[in-house]
């Protein structure tokens, strides 16, 4: 919980991992290249009291975690949103068994998500059928994006994708958060198009698809689908550390998603260990649109409160103490849409 | 070795190299590759002309990377007076293929095989409409600002004629002219690639997408100057500022030309 001005804040962290980037888990150099560039985020980014050796950087464990997010963070919940990137980790990016092991001692601090890989064809549904089972999942991480043999990415609307999401309904997974932006490898296959996102929302609206990193760097093709699907949800990871060097550009992402989606569909993310909870939490209580922007309204508490926790923790029915809710939470909330031409 | 009578002086070279290299634009970014500080090296000498390209990020799209190199190579090889143009890319993870790829003049498709399966004309063209309607935008936000007791619908009936002079008026006609859209002062200012208005109705929702649109270009942009100035410390001092959606932490960009070493006899 945070408390700022006599107002407390439920955190709920929608998007950290506890990786492996230690040259030993290293399978190749685009196991280097992608946590520096990971790194080079961190320190674009951060104001300078936060930022963090290459070595700290790599791998922090357990403990660390449970310090960063909980004792000095202000989180009240988090969840793993692990990317497996096994062409370039021989044990993976995120670190499964750590992290699951971690939020099964916290189950009121943590949740574990995992992720699945439409290519690993039929043994891929029983594995995530037993993933389902062992982890008690509420929801999975998807990376478009990733490696795999010959292939190098893959999209939400392909035919075996279709199966892994009909029988993500079957085992009440209802969560599915899908890696757009910032990415390894587009090409044709385009990493940033969130137009998959469009079909899978439309044939499965009884899944949530939350879009991490809220499509960046293509911000106006992601506000185009969600206005027009419901349950097609923002995750502000990488978009929030904005908030320090570029406040008029954030001022501008959190002023386009409240327009196109509506307050109710907007996630707090650290992405942790990209970067801390505390300085993010911080500095978003204390944030307001600049008053020449006239083109947005100024952000309430009560919203602030929505996107800081109040919004993920109605999704994952995590149970938030009654003095921290609002007069109008999320879940009574009719999504909004914007009329489209 | 190739040498001819038009061979212009070592300045004279210098400034076309980089005056061709200034044609060469991001797309996405919607900026030539000089200003942003992507050209690494320039090494020039009678045998051969050698270009490194350097990018924000091991894992900026390849598609993209592909496209400004070779564009980088015709654009060189376009010099008259130029013998052998290598251009390559590097610290990116595709360096190896991209830089085979230019080699041997292989083509998108040459280089990247099946996964190169559209035209990245299509992908070009994609990223103009958006400089375009980025650059509209500006200007009508400009326009709007400037005449506040109108409401935001009138944006939709602003023609040409009626933009201030300026920056932003230039830009928006080089987008025009770079989609093939007529420039006179009566041409409406809020019109798709095609050139084609929108009912008054949908005025203010056009505007607001566009909105969005230039908001993802200037984000990006800045961005990625910022990725490439902690990547490799020193190359703020290549890059050219960039005032849309500048921010008080931005640091005034160096005012460095390309430097061209000299190499070899």
């Amino acid at each position: 919980m945070y408390s700022k001005d006599g107002v407390d804040y439920f955190v709920l962290d929608a998007h950290v991992a506890l990786w492996d980037a230690r040259v030993e888990n290293r399978r190749n150099v685009h196991g280097k290249q992608f946590i520096d560039c990971f790194f080079d985020y961190h320190r674009n980014l951060s104001p300078e009291s936060e930022h963090w050796s290459y070595e700290e950087y790599l791998y922090q464990g357990g403990d660390r975690l449970m310090k960063d997010l909980f004792e000095d963070g202000y989180v009240d919940h988090a969840i793993f949103q692990p990317a497996r990137l096994a062409e370039f980790y021989r044990t993976g990016f995120g670190q499964t068994e750590e992290a699951s092991a971690l939020a099964a001692a916290h189950p009121d601090k943590l949740t574990y998500n995992h992720y699945f890989d439409p290519r690993d064809g039929e043994r891929g549904l029983d594995g995530l059928r037993e993933a389902s089972e062992r982890f008690g999942l509420k929801g999975v991480k998807l990376y478009t994006a990733d490696w795999h043999g010959d292939s190098r990415g893959w999209r939400l609307d392909d035919p075996w994708s279709y199966r892994y999401l009909e029988l993500c309904r079957e085992l009440g997974i209802k969560n599915i958060h899908v890696h757009k932006g910032p990415t390894i490898r587009p090409l044709d296959r385009d990493a940033f198009d969130v137009a998959d996102v469009d079909h899978a929302a439309t044939d499965f609206t009884d899944l949530n698809f939350v879009v991490e990193h809220c499509g960046l760097p293509r911000l106006e093709d992601f506000c185009w689908i969600a206005t027009q699907e419901p349950n097609v949800y923002a995750g502000l990871a990488v978009a929030l550390p904005f908030i320090h060097t570029r406040p008029r550009y954030f001022a501008q992402i959190i002023g386009e998603l409240f327009y196109w989606l509506d307050e109710n569909r907007v996630f707090f993310s650290s992405d942790y260990a990209l970067w801390t909870p505390r300085w993010l939490v911080e500095r978003f209580v204390d944030f307001q649109i600049p008053e020449d922007m006239t083109e947005y309204a100024p952000l309430t508490t009560d919203q602030k409160k929505k996107v800081l926790g109040l919004n993920a923790a109605a999704l994952y029915d995590i149970p938030v103490p009654e003095h921290l809710q609002v007069a109008h939470p999320p879940a009574a909330a009719e999504p909004q849409a914007v009329a489209v031409a | 070795m190739t040498a001819t009578l038009e061979r212009p002086t070592a300045h004279g070279r210098a400034e076309q190299v980089r005056a061709a290299l200034g044609t060469v634009l991001d797309p996405e970014l919607d900026e030539p590759i000089t200003d942003l500080g992507f050209v690494r090296s320039v090494a020039l000498d009678d045998e051969e002309l050698r270009v490194h390209l350097r990018l924000p990020t091991s894992f900026c799209s390849p598609n993209f990377a592909y496209l400004m190199a070779s564009d980088a190579k015709d654009a060189l090889t376009a010099l008259p007076w130029t013998g052998r143009v290598v251009v390559e890319l590097d610290d990116h993870h595709d360096s190896d293929l991209v830089n085979r790829g230019l080699a041997a003049d292989a083509g998108y498709r040459g280089t990247f095989g099946h996964e190169a399966e559209t035209d990245l004309e299509e992908l070009r063209e994609t990223f103009r409409r958006k400089a375009h309607t980025a650059a509209a935008e500006r200007c009508l936000t400009g326009w709007l600002r400037a005449h506040p007791d109108e409401p935001e619908g009138a944006a939709g009936g602003v023609v040409l004629g009626d933009l201030a002079p300026g920056r932003e008026r230039d830009a928006l006609l080089r987008r025009r002219a770079a989609l093939g859209l007529p420039a006179d002062d009566g041409a409406l200012v809020l019109v798709d690639h095609t050139g084609r208005g929108f009912p008054a109705d949908e005025v203010p929702l056009r505007l607001r997408r566009a909105r969005s649109t230039r908001i993802s270009v200037d984000g990006n942009a800045h961005f990625c100057r910022g990725l490439l100035r902690t990547r490799y410390p020193g190359s703020g001092e290549d890059q050219v500022d960039r005032p849309e959606g500048a921010e008080a932490a931005d640091v005034p960009a160096g005012a460095r030309l390309l430097m061209i070493t000299p190499v070899g006899g």
